[in-house]
């Protein structure tokens, strides 16, 4: 157990990805988006083709004034007529292949891109809660966002480009070795100073651009505080601090583009500069070879095409490895959070299902402690038994909600174990647990949409008449008539357009109707005035006979109606028994219990 | 937001327009950058032609290469290539520089609305969206000026081209400047055919961005539910909407660039054939062709860059247009500017106030929600009064008037004899302070969750603790009052936020305290104690008090009850138990809840045979039970 606990607090972050290098990135983000490879192949010949086309253009018009215009014995209309005819071919095969290729690009690329969204979008659901809690939501927005569209400039053209101007280079070296092998070493002789300017450049670069999408998700984070704070933010006035935040949040993200992009001009210019000066150098060395005779000027200037043959993809492929570092910066992220271990994950097929019908809850010497903070459960021994209605109670921070959590498993005990019929938790497949445990959490949260949307949240397979007959059930029939549309009215963005009480209403609604065989409800009732509650209350005690419950309840009501009430107190269980024994017992029950009488006493 | 594509280039330049007014000394030294650049790029050539005449011809001829003539080959090649450089280096880094200053800019712009604009806007938009608008939209309409100083400086590369171009031969000149007309009209087409497109592509990029905010942001319900593969399904479903929309913009990309490309080329080989025949009749020169159609060749690449620029503009225009729709979005409250008493606690009085949400019917009509009708109250200085009511009776409705965070449809809210709507911006949290129903964390510290960047020594804040009952937890605490406490306060438990919130209020010394339901997470003996240091603290202060529990009704020295949005009675908590009935009910609930549970108990010692006909039988409606409570 020591080693897994271990292994929970190593793992409690996401994985940032950043020790992975360019190569293993790119690997890895096409073995995620199989589609990027797909047929590849065929689009490579088209870009060839429609990259012969290309330079062929500019073949032809040298062929057209050497052999036609400036022929000897004046123009020769034949000659020029019959190249412009190739030209033109040449320029249609490459449009034709070129509208292949953007389409075949377009249509590989978002769909590469839309499965990488897809995987890291169902993983970050996968991750156990206590990985999710470690990331803002905004920055986990922008994993799936704006860290995906990064990568796809880069993929729609970058990548093939890449590989084409490889090609081009390859084809020019060797029409330059042709022509003169002592220019093609000169040539390459002044390149060897770039590629090591790249290869550095591309460490940095690629940095600069990965500190750009971290500030793009601290940039998201603060954004949403001001969007979904918006009532706090109002309430205290204090916009022009939330507006400082954010502003310090978008002036980091400004500062690390800015920076990221004075370094890819660097590694660009550094391109273009070798470049210009390789054509200097060609110039001078060839005029020494020119003046000895072992090279023509004709020869020469024909050399020159050759070297702008060269320089040009160099300089394209600098501008393209830029881009590159640029998009496995985005990718980086996207692949840490696919590649972040779901410590609570489900065991699948070679999982246990639990047969239907009232479950037994089992702790055995259950600890817990959050990653890095002190335990907060200790050495919790407990049974539930099939059928009984539990509540739990204990001052706030007592640890009530991490018992709930680690008893429907979200998350892991640090040591011990949980048994749900003598079978551990951890060996339990997801869809049978999901199903059968149920947990109304404290955080209640709603979806935009209508009430009945939500209300079939749990069970979508549920007909109207179904949550029509639980609502029925759960007496909160009046409470739906009142409501401006009935059913179909809708609840906002997180619940928004509910008061707190009818959220929670919605919320017990939802979990009532996903039938579960043990219901955990972690103060489901909290913001419910006390004749719904107490009404709800006993609809619940009739209707979970035969199912095990368990509710988290500061308002003693619950306890009295429990058969059984458990205590916890600073991570332990104190007490446990019925509210009259406890009451009798004189220990922490009754102080609570005291108090709560005194607020009720007065009448 | 549908923009007729017609209009596009309009809006786009005004969009240019917009930027360049923003940023005119960086977007200056792009364009400077381009030009230095453009201008140079098109003297390569003739600096090529220029070292051949001047030096390697002569040295060729000589048989002998002299270092001077060396010299003067690599010392004018390099100063070209020098200052073609420091072209790029300007255009590149200062166009990048206008480019995130511009992003920067808008993204404070649209903040800053997402902070002035009433909760009423907030309610409507989804938050998703506003993520959108301030990243993806604001990225996409700026991001137009990354190509746009190189097409600007390709355009001073034109002019000087085509000038070389009249000069040499002007009817050679027209054949290939009819390019030109075609390259326009082919722009438009594309721009015709992009827009609706884009268009439709950013929406759903915003779409995406929403679905996946809420689906995070319900990540513990979706988990406790097992509903990972419904979330993951309806993301699937608008990130293939996504994805075909952008493979639609691809294909049509697809079709226009390659027509595009393919213009200037085609344009080069009618200047030969034109030139070649006007050769022939001896009308110029064969050099004469060959430099025009030499120019004409280096002018096809960069010409692209026009294209590239045209290619933006739709999703410059579509960004452009959501961001402004937040920019112009109206309804913000209007402010005075009286600032309200301090020193004493505050007097509320509300005359007649009405407030109706704003809701959309099935059908997609407007409609309304009335929360409150004609409500009217005055609370004395320094008193206490208690509102009470049913779950959806509109508490928290009243509470937000109160403190100003909406406006009422009709009547007023009157402190100190000053309708808030005449106090200036800030006014109202200055000497009032809510503690909302649903506790909101900023993602800092405890301090900082506490102060909210107001001066406060660290005594004041644990003053503030001990009275909210959390200066013990907080001292427990890793870092005490310097423990972060995570986005929305994950690390604490729902007690421990509720009180941080408590302290909130508290430590501002308010003289008007509000508080929604804001002990609810806390259990009864917190509770308690909780109430009774409020009860010390505040005296100088004017307390409204959401509340269903006894012992907080008990502290008010009046209660209002609300029942559907109205007042249905008002007065003292004996007054109200003898005359209503509604009051009664709700607040007796749990004693008679408790008492019936001992009597049943009571009873199942005698008979155990009750209780099963009691409770057995899951088929039992909660009709029935409803109708025992009620009894
Ligand atoms: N994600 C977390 N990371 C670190 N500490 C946590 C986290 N969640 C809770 N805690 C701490 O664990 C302790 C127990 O919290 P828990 O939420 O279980 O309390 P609780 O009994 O449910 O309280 P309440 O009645 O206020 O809801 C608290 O001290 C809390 O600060
Ligand atoms: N944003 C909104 N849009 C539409 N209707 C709303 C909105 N907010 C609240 N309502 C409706 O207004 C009524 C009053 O809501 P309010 O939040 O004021 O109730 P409350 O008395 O505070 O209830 P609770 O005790 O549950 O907190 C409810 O019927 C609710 O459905
Ligand atoms: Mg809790
Ligand atoms: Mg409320």
């Amino acid at each position: 157990m020591s080693m897994r606990s271990q292994v929970l607090v190593e793992h409690h972050g996401v994985a940032t990805g950043k020790n992975m290098t360019t190569w293993q990135t790119l690997r890895r983000g096409v073995e995620l988006s199989p589609e990027l490879r797909k047929g590849i192949w065929v689009t490579v010949a088209l870009a060839v083709l429609s990259t012969l086309g290309r330079v062929l253009v500019p073949f032809v018009v040298q062929r057209i004034t050497d052999e036609g215009i400036l022929a000897d014995g004046g123009p020769d209309m034949r000659v020029v007529a019959g190249y412009i005819g190739i030209a033109l071919a040449g320029v249609a095969v490459t449009a034709v292949s070129a509208y292949f290729v953007n389409v075949r690009l377009f249509r590989a690329s978002e769909s590469g891109l839309a499965t990488l969204r897809r995987k890291a979008f169902r993983h970050i659901h996968d991750l156990a809660m206590l990985t999710q809690n470690t990331e803002r939501r905004g920055s986990l927005v922008s994993r799936v966002t704006s860290d995906v569209d990064t990568i796809s400039m880069f993929v729609q053209f970058g990548g093939l480009m890449l590989m084409i101007n490889i090609a081009q280079v390859t084809l020019a070296t060797v029409l330059m070795v042709v022509y003169s092998p002592l220019l093609g070493l000169v040539v390459w002789l002044c390149f060897v100073p770039l590629f090591v300017i790249i290869r550095k450049f591309q460490g940095i670069v690629g940095r600069a651009y990965t500190r750009v999408r971290e500030r793009v998700g601290d940039m998201l984070g603060a954004i949403s505080e001001a969007v979904v704070g918006a009532q706090a933010i109002r309430a205290y006035g204090v916009e022009d601090r939330t507006a400082e935040r954010i502003d310090a949040a978008v002036e980091a993200h400004r500062k690390a583009a800015i920076g990221a992009q004075a370094r890819s001009v660097v590694a660009f210019t550094s391109g273009q500069l070798v470049s210009g000066l390789t054509t200097a150098v060609v110039l001078v060395v060839g005029t020494v070879l020119a003046a000895r005779g072992s090279l023509t000027l004709g020869e020469l200037l024909a050399f020159l095409f050759l070297v702008n043959l060269f320089t040009q993809p160099v300089q394209q492929a600098t501008e393209i490895l830029n881009e590159m570092q640029n998009a496995v910066a985005g990718w980086r992220r996207v692949i840490g959070i696919i590649d972040t271990p779901a410590d609570v994950s489900d065991p699948g097929e070679s999982g246990v299902t639990l047969p239907r019908g009232p479950i037994t809850v089992q702790f055995n010497e259950v600890g817990f402690a959050y990653p890095g903070g002190a335990p907060v459960l200790h050495d919790i021994d407990l049974t539930i038994a099939p059928r009984s209605r539990i509540a739990i109670v204990g001052e706030t921070g007592s640890g009530k909600s991490t018992l709930a959590k680690l008893l429907t498993r979200l998350m892991d005990s640090s040591s011990g174990q949980v048994l749900l019929d003598g079978v551990d938790l951890r060996t339990i497949r997801f869809s049978s647990l999901r199903s059968r445990v149920v947990l109304v959490p404290q955080e209640g949260f709603l979806f935009g949409g209508t009430l009945l949307d939500n209300i079939r949240f749990g069970r979508p397979q549920a007909s109207e008449h179904d949550v029509r007959l639980t609502l029925t059930e759960l007496g909160l029939d009046p409470w739906v008539s009142t409501l401006p549309l009935g059913l179909a009215t809708d609840v906002g963005q997180r619940g928004e357009s509910l008061s707190a009480g009818e959220r929670q209403l919605v919320a017990l609604a939802r979990a009532y109707l996903a039938d579960p065989d043990l219901l955990v409800l972690d103060e489901a009732t909290s913001a419910v005035d006390p004749s719904t509650e107490v009404r709800i209350q006993r609809a619940l005690d009739s209707l979970t006979r035969g199912r095990t419950s368990i509710a988290i309840a500061h308002r003693l009501s619950t306890a009295q109606a429990a058969d059984e009430v458990i205590v916890v107190d600073a991570g332990r269980i104190v007490e446990r028994g019925h509210h009259t024994e406890l009451v009798r017992l004189g220990g922490v029950y009754s102080r609570l219990h005291d108090s709560w009488v005194a607020q009720q006493q007065a009448i | 937001m549908n923009v007729p594509p017609t209009s596009t280039l309009r809006e786009g330049l005004a969009v240019i327009g917009r930027g360049i007014k923003d940023q005119p000394r960086w977007f200056a030294l792009a364009v400077l950058g381009s030009i230095v650049y453009g201008v140079m790029t098109s003297l390569t050539a003739a600096a090529i032609g220029f070292v051949v005449q001047r030096a390697i011809t002569p040295a060729i001829e000589a048989g002998h290469a002299s270092a001077q003539q060396l010299w003067f080959i690599g010392g004018v090649m390099a100063a070209v290539v020098l200052t073609t450089i420091i072209g790029v280096i300007g255009r590149r880094i200062a166009g990048g520089v206008a480019m995130y200053n511009l992003g920067a800019i808008y993204r404070r712009r649209v903040t800053r609305q997402y902070l002035r604009l009433p909760l009423s806007w907030h309610h409507k938009h989804p938050s998703g969206q506003l993520l959108s608008n301030a990243n993806a939209d604001v990225e996409a309409t700026w991001n137009i000026f990354a190509p746009l100083p190189m097409a600007l400086g390709v355009v001073v590369m034109l002019v000087f081209g085509i000038v070389q171009m009249v000069v040499v031969d002007p009817w050679l000149a027209v054949v290939g400047l009819t390019v030109f007309p075609m390259l326009f009209l082919a722009n438009v087409a594309f721009q015709r055919a992009m827009s609706p497109r884009v268009t439709r592509a950013q929406q759903l990029r915003a779409d995406v961005s929403e679905v996946a905010h809420e689906s995070f942001e319900a990540a513990l319900i979706v988990k406790s539910l097992g509903r990972e593969d419904h979330e993951a399904e309806r993301f699937r479903t608008v990130t293939d909407e996504l994805r075909d929309a952008n493979i639609e913009v691809g294909r049509t990309r697809g079709r226009f660039d390659p027509a595009i490309e393919a213009i200037p080329t085609v344009g080069t080989l009618a200047v030969l054939f034109v030139g070649t025949l006007r050769v022939s009749s001896g009308q110029i020169t064969a050099a004469q062709v060959v430099q025009i159609a030499y120019l004409f060749s280096i002018l096809a690449f960069p010409v692209r860059a026009l294209g590239w620029v045209l290619a933006e503009l739709p999703r410059a225009v579509v960004g452009w247009n959501r961001v402004s729709a937040v920019l112009d979005a109206s309804g913000s409250m209007t402010f005075g500017s009286r600032a309200l008493p301090s020193g004493s606690a505050s007097h509320v009085q509300t005359e007649g106030l009405a407030y109706a949400y704003e809701i959309t019917t099935e059908e997609g009509e407007d409609d309304v929600n009335p929360a409150l009708v004609d409500v009217t109250l005055d609370v004395a200085p320094g008193s206490t009064v208690a509102v009470v009511g049913p779950t959806g009776s509109g508490k928290s409705t009243l509470t937000n008037l109160v403190m100003r965070l909406v406006d009422p449809d009709s009547g007023a809210v009157v402190v100190d004899d000053i309708d808030l709507r005449d106090v200036r911006r800030g006014g109202v949290s200055d000497v009032a302070a809510l503690v909302a129903q649903q506790t909101f964390m900023f993602d800092d510290t405890v301090r900082g969750n506490i102060t909210l960047g107001a001066q406060h020594d660290d005594d004041s804040v644990w003053r503030a603790l001990h009275v909210a009952q959390g200066a013990g937890f907080v001292e427990h605490l890793p870092d005490a009052l310097d423990t972060r406490v995570g986005e929305r306060g994950a690390s604490l438990s729902g007690g421990q936020r509720q009180r941080i919130a408590l302290a909130r209020a508290v430590i501002r010394e308010p003289q008007l305290l509000i508080l929604d339901d804001a002990t609810s997470a806390v259990d009864p003996s917190v509770e308690q104690a909780i109430l009774g240091r409020l009860r010390e603290a505040s005296s100088g202060t004017t307390v409204l008090v959401v509340a269903y529990r006894m012992a907080t009704i008990l502290l008010a020295d009046e209660i209002v009850y609300l029942e559907g949005g109205r007042v249905v009675d008002h007065g003292s908590h004996e007054a109200l138990l003898g005359r209503c009935v509604g009051y009664e009910r709700l607040v007796t609930a749990y004693a008679r809840e408790a008492a019936e549970r001992e009597a049943i108990a009571a009873g199942e010692e005698h008979d155990a045979e009750l209780d099963d006909e009691l409770g057995d039988g899951p088929e039992r409606g909660a009709g029935a039970a409803a109708e025992e409570v009620s009894r």
